[in-house]
C-alpha cells in the first residue's frame, strides 16, 4: 500500500496502544494545567478576591457553612438580608457550591492542610474547570474517538464563553455546574449505549448534584426527556433506551426533590411535566413491545390502537385538568421569557433589569468562541453522517442551545460545550483525513478503498442510517456517495498534506492567542476592584468599593440599616456585615420596588419610606468624576420602571426625560429628575469639586448647573477617593418637631453668621437663599 | 359495523395473548413478573389512597409511591436485561451485572425514599 510518508512498521500494535494512551494521559493532564493557569489571571493581575455580586453571597454562606458546620447552613435565618423581613437562606439556596467547598475545606484540615476557606472558594472554579476539560473528553469520546475527545477537552479548558464563568474568584454555582452537567450527559450517553441501570443511576446521582448547585438544572431534566422523545419518535425505541430513561428519571426526580429549594416543584410545575410525559410513554411504549412480543400483528393492532387512544386521552386530560385545578404550576415567567423575548421587558422589569439577561449581540459569538463557531455546523452535519442515538443528542443540544444562547447572553455557557464538543469531531475529522499517511491505489477496488481511506468508509455508514430522510439529504449533500464512481480518491502527496496541516495548526494557535488576550484582558476583573492604566502604562488600582465597604463597617453600629439599589446588596452584606433592604435574591419585587420608590421620589415622599424601614445609611455608586459607566445613574431608569410596576399612579416613566424624550443629567434635565434622591445623591457638591469652574458628567458628557442640588432628609456621611461611592446618613426626626427642610434652613441660617471655610459658605448661602 | 364481532375480537386478542405468554414465558421472567403485578397494585392502592383519603404528609406519599414507581421500573430494566430476546441489544450486559445494576439501582433509589419520608 502507498504511503505519503515513510512510518516506521516495526511497531506491535500493542506498543502503539499503550504509547498512545499515555500520550493521552500526559495530554489530558498538560489540558488540565493550561485550563487552570489561564483562569489565575485574575489573581495574578489582581488579588485573591471573591469577583462581582453574586459569589460574594455564595462567599459569605461558605464562611458559615465552614465555622459552624452543616446544621447551623441547613437552618441558617438570616436576619440581616431583606430588612426587616429576613431570609430563610437554607431554605432558598441551591447549596451545591457551598457544600463542595465545605466538604474540600474539611478534608483538607482533616489532612492538617488548614487552607483558608477564601482562596478554597476563589480557586474552586479553576479547579472544577479541569474537571470539565476531563468530563468534555469522555462525552467526545462517546461521539467519535479518544482523538476527538482531546481536542474538545482542550477546546473547553481554555474557550473564553466558559472562561467568562469560572476564571478564579468567580465563586458562582457555574463554576461547578458546568462539569456537572457534562458529566450528566456523559453518564446518560453511556447509560443508553449499553442499556446499563448502573450508569442510569450514576447519572440520576450526579443530576441530583446539579439541581443541589444550579438552577439551570432544568436544562438537563428537558434535554435528556427531549432525545428520549426525539429516539422514540425516529422509531428508535429501545430496551436500553427504556433502561436507561427510567433508571435516571425515577431516581433523578426522587432525588431532586430532596433539596429544599426545589421542594415538590418536580411533580408540580410544567417545566418538569415533560419528563413526567415521557416516562409514561416510555412505559406505554416498552409494555407494547412486549405484547408484541406474544401475539400476531393483527391482534397486535387492535390493542394497540384501543390501548393508545384511552391512555392519551386519559393523560391529556389528567394534564389539563390538574394545571386548570392549580394543582401544577403553569409556566413561569423566566420561561416565558425565553420564547418571547419582549415578555420580560413587559411584566417583569426586574428580570429585564439585569444586563446578563440580555438578548445576545452576534460579536460575542465570536469573541466568546473565535472559530469554533464556524467549525461547529460542520461538527453537527457530521453528527448527520452516522446518525446515532448519540449523534442525535448532540444535534438536539446544539439546536437547543443555540437558541437559548440568543435569546439570553448567560446562557451562551451552556452553548460553549456542545459547540466544543461539535467543533472537535469537525477538526479532527479534518486532521483524520490528512494526517492519514496512506495514499489510494489507483487501479484499487472499491473494497479495497474502503478498508483504506475515510472517504470510502461513509457510504457504508450511510446506508445504516437510511432510516430517517434527513440522513438522505445529508448524504445526498455531500460528495462521499459520489465515492463509489470514480475509484481512486484521496489525498496524494505531502504538499497538500502539508498546507492543510499547517493552516489548521494556525488556527489552533490562533485560538491560543484569542483565548489568551480574552481571558487576560476582558474577563478577569472582578469588577470589586477596578484597574486603569497610567500615563506610563502601568496599572492604576481603583479600590474605591472596598473603601465604602471597609468605613461602614469601621464606622457605623453593627445594626446601622444600608439601603442601596439590589445589586449592591451581597457586597454590602459580605464586606460590610451591615443590614440591607434588597440583594441580588431578588425574590421579592414589592421590596425592590419600594426601594426604587425611594431613589426616584423627592425627598418629601422618601424621607417617610426611609424612615419607615430603618434605614440609617444610603449608599449610591457615582461613576461621573471618573468616567465609571456602571452606576446608580445609568440603572436609575430601571429603578423608576420597578418601582412604576407596583405604583403606577406615583412614578411615571417618562417624567424623568425632558420633553424631547432626552434622558438628561444637566440643567436640562426634568423637575422629576432633579427632585429624585438618586439624583441629589448623586450630584450632591459635585460642582463644588470644579471650583468655580464647569462642572462635567464624565459618564454622559453632560454639563452639570453651577448650582448642585441640596440635601434636607440626609447628610453627606462618606464619599470614596474617587467619588465613585457615595455614602449619606438619613437625619432622625427634628427634635423640636419642625420638618426637616424648615430645621436645615434655620439651621443653616445661623451657621452663616459664624466663621465658615469660604467656598462652603457660598454654597450654603447659595442653597439657603433658594 | 355491528358492535358484536367488535367487543368480541379484542376479548380473543387478550386471550391469545395471555397464552401466548404463559407458553412463551421462562419461570424466571415469570417469577419477575409476578413481583411487578404486586408492585403495580401496591403503587394503585398508594394512589387511590392519595386521592380518595388525603394527601397530607406529601412528601411520605410521594416516596412511598416514587418506591414502588421505582422499583417497578428498575425491576421491569432488569426483565429486559435478563430476557433472552434480548440478548443482542445488551451485549456488555450479563444476567450478573444485570442484577447488580439492579441492585445498586435500588440502594441508592431507597436511600433517597427513606431520606424523603420525613
Amino acid at each position: 500500500m502507498p504511503q505519503a510518508i515513510p512510518l516506521p512498521s516495526d511497531l506491535s500494535p500493542a506498543t502503539v496502544a499503550n504509547t498512545a494512551s499515555l500520550l493521552r494521559i500526559i495530554a489530558l493532564s498538560l489540558i488540565s494545567g493550561a485550563a487552570i493557569a489561564s483562569r489565575l489571571f485574575a489573581v495574578i493581575n489582581f488579588e485573591s478576591i471573591i469577583h462581582e455580586f453574586d459569589p460574594w453571597f455564595n462567599y459569605r454562606a461558605t464562611r458559615v457553612l465552614a465555622s459552624k458546620g452543616f446544621y447551623e447552613f441547613w437552618n441558617w435565618f438570616d436576619p440581616t438580608a431583606w430588612y426587616p423581613l429576613g431570609r430563610v437562606v437554607g431554605g432558598t439556596v441551591y447549596p451545591g457550591l457551598m457544600a463542595t467547598s465545605g466538604v474540600i475545606y474539611y478534608g483538607l484540615r482533616a489532612l492538617n492542610l488548614p487552607v483558608d476557606i477564601r482562596n478554597i472558594c476563589v480557586l474552586l472554579a479553576p479547579g472544577f474547570s479541569a474537571l470539565t476539560a476531563w468530563a468534555t473528553y469522555m462525552f467526545t469520546k462517546e461521539m467519535k474517538d479518544e482523538s476527538a475527545g482531546l481536542l474538545a477537552a482542550a477546546f473547553i479548558g481554555i474557550v473564553p464563553g466558559y472562561i467568562s464563568r469560572s476564571v478564579a474568584g468567580s465563586y458562582d454555582n457555574e463554576a461547578i455546574a458546568i462539569f456537572l452537567l457534562m458529566f450528566t450527559f456523559f453518564c446518560w450517553i453511556k447509560a443508553l449505549k449499553l442499556g446499563s441501570a448502573l450508569f442510569g443511576t450514576v447519572a440520576a446521582v450526579f443530576y441530583f448534584y446539579m439541581v443541589a448547585a444550579w438552577g439551570g438544572y432544568v436544562f438537563i431534566t428537558n434535554m435528556i426527556p427531549l432525545h428520549a422523545l426525539v429516539l422514540i419518535l425516529m422509531g428508535r425505541f429501545t430496551s436500553r433506551l427504556y433502561v436507561a430513561y427510567s433508571s435516571w428519571y425515577v431516581i433523578g426526580t426522587l432525588a431532586s426533590m430532596q433539596v429544599p429549594f426545589v421542594g415538590f416543584q418536580p411533580v408540580s410545575t410544567s417545566e418538569h411535566m415533560a419528563a413526567l410525559g415521557v416516562f409514561g410513554l416510555l412505559q406505554i411504549v416498552a409494555f407494547t413491545q412486549l405484547v408484541r412480543s406474544h401475539v400476531s400483528s393483527k391482534q397486535f393492532q387492535d390493542i394497540l390502537f384501543v390501548a393508545l387512544v384511552s391512555a392519551g386521552v386519559l393523560g391529556v386530560a389528567a394534564f389539563v385538568g390538574l394545571t386548570y385545578k392549580g394543582t401544577i404550576a403553569p409556566w413561569t415567567g423566566r420561561f416565558y421569557s425565553l420564547w418571547d423575548t419582549g415578555y420580560a421587558k413587559k411584566y417583569i422589569p426586574i428580570i429585564a433589569s439585569v444586563s446578563e439577561h440580555q438578548p445576545t449581540a452576534w460579536p460575542s459569538f465570536f469573541m466568546d468562541l473565535q472559530f469554533l463557531i464556524f467549525l461547529f455546523p460542520a461538527g453537527v452535519i457530521m453528527c448527520f453522517h452516522q446518525l446515532r442515538d448519540e449523534h442525535v443528542f448532540v444535534i438536539i443540544y446544539a439546536v437547543m442551545a443555540s437558541y437559548f444562547a440568543g435569546v439570553m447572553v448567560r446562557l451562551m455557557l451552556t452553548l460553549t460545550p456542545v459547540v466544543c464538543v461539535a467543533a472537535a469531531v469537525a477538526f479532527s475529522s479534518l486532521l483524520d483525513t490528512y494526517l492519514d499517511a496512506h495514499e489510494p491505489e489507483p487501479e484499487a477496488s472499491a473494497t479495497d478503498s474502503a478498508a483504506s481511506v475515510d472517504t470510502g468508509k461513509k457510504p457504508k455508514k450511510e446506508k445504516a442510517a437510511t432510516g430517517s430522510a434527513l440522513a438522505d439529504l445529508v448524504a445526498a449533500a455531500t460528495p462521499t456517495k459520489k465515492g463509489d464512481a470514480p475509484k481512486f480518491k484521496g489525498v496524494y502527496g505531502t504538499d497538500t498534506r502539508f498546507m492543510i496541516v499547517m493552516n489548521a495548526i494556525a488556527m489552533l494557535s490562533f485560538f491560543v492567542f484569542h483565548c489568551t488576550w480574552a481571558t487576560a484582558n476582558a474577563y478577569s476583573s472582578p469588577s470589586v476592584v477596578l484597574a486603569s492604566q497610567n500615563q506610563d502604562g502601568s496599572q492604576h488600582i481603583i479600590d474605591d468599593f472596598r473603601e465604602a465597604y471597609y468605613w461602614l463597617r469601621q464606622n457605623t453600629p453593627e445594626t446601622a440599616v444600608v439601603m442601596s439599589w439590589w445589586d449592591y446588596g451581597y457586597q454590602i452584606a459580605g464586606m460590610a456585615d451591615r443590614p440591607t433592604l434588597v440583594d441580588n435574591n431578588t425574590w421579592n419585587n414589592t421590596h425592590i420596588a419600594t426601594v426604587g420608590k425611594a431613589m426616584s421620589s423627592s425627598e418629601e415622599v422618601a424621607y417617610p419610606i426611609l424612615r419607615k424601614h430603618d434605614v440609617d445609611y444610603v449608599l449610591v455608586i457615582f461613576g461621573g468624576l471618573l468616567g465609571y459607566s456602571g452606576d446608580d445613574i445609568n440603572k436609575f431608569l430601571w429603578m423608576v420602571r420597578i418601582a412604576q410596576g407596583v405604583w403606577p399612579e406615583e412614578i411615571q416613566e417618562p417624567n424623568y426625560f425632558t420633553p424631547q424624550g432626552e434622558y438628561r443629567v444637566d440643567s436640562m434635565a426634568s423637575n422629576a429628575m432633579k427632585n429624585s434622591l438618586m439624583y441629589k445623591m448623586s450630584y450632591y457638591r459635585f460642582s463644588e469639586l470644579f471650583g468655580g469652574g464647569q462642572a462635567v458628567d464624565r459618564v454622559r458628557n453632560q454639563q452639570l448647573p453651577k448650582e448642585g442640588p441640596t440635601l434636607d432628609v440626609l447628610d453627606e456621611a462618606y464619599t470614596t477617593e474617587n467619588w465613585i461611592v457615595r455614602i449619606y446618613q438619613v437625619r432622625k426626626e427634628d427634635l423640636l418637631g419642625r420638618d426637616l427642610k424648615s430645621a436645615n434652613a434655620f439651621a443653616k441660617g445661623k451657621k452663616r453668621k459664624r466663621s465658615k471655610p469660604a467656598s462652603r459658605r457660598r454654597a450654603l448661602s447659595a442653597a439657603a437663599s433658594t | 359495523m355491528p358492535p358484536k364481532p367488535a367487543a368480541s375480537e379484542p376479548t380473543s386478542a387478550v386471550h391469545t395473548l395471555w397464552k401466548a405468554y404463559n407458553e412463551n414465558t421462562s419461570d424466571r421472567l415469570k417469577f419477575i413478573d409476578a413481583f411487578l403485578v404486586f408492585l403495580m397494585l401496591s403503587g394503585i392502592v398508594q394512589f387511590a389512597y392519595c386521592v380518595l383519603v388525603t394527601t397530607f404528609p406529601y412528601n411520605a406519599f410521594l416516596s412511598g409511591f416514587a418506591s414502588t414507581v421505582g422499583q417497578f421500573v428498575l425491576t421491569a430494566s432488569l426483565r429486559s436485561q435478563v430476557n433472552p430476546d434480548n440478548k443482542n441489544e445488551f451485549k456488555d450486559v450479563s444476567p450478573e451485572r444485570a442484577f447488580a445494576d439492579f441492585a445498586v439501582g435500588s440502594i441508592v433509589l431507597h436511600f433517597f425514599v427513606f431520606n424523603w419520608l420525613g
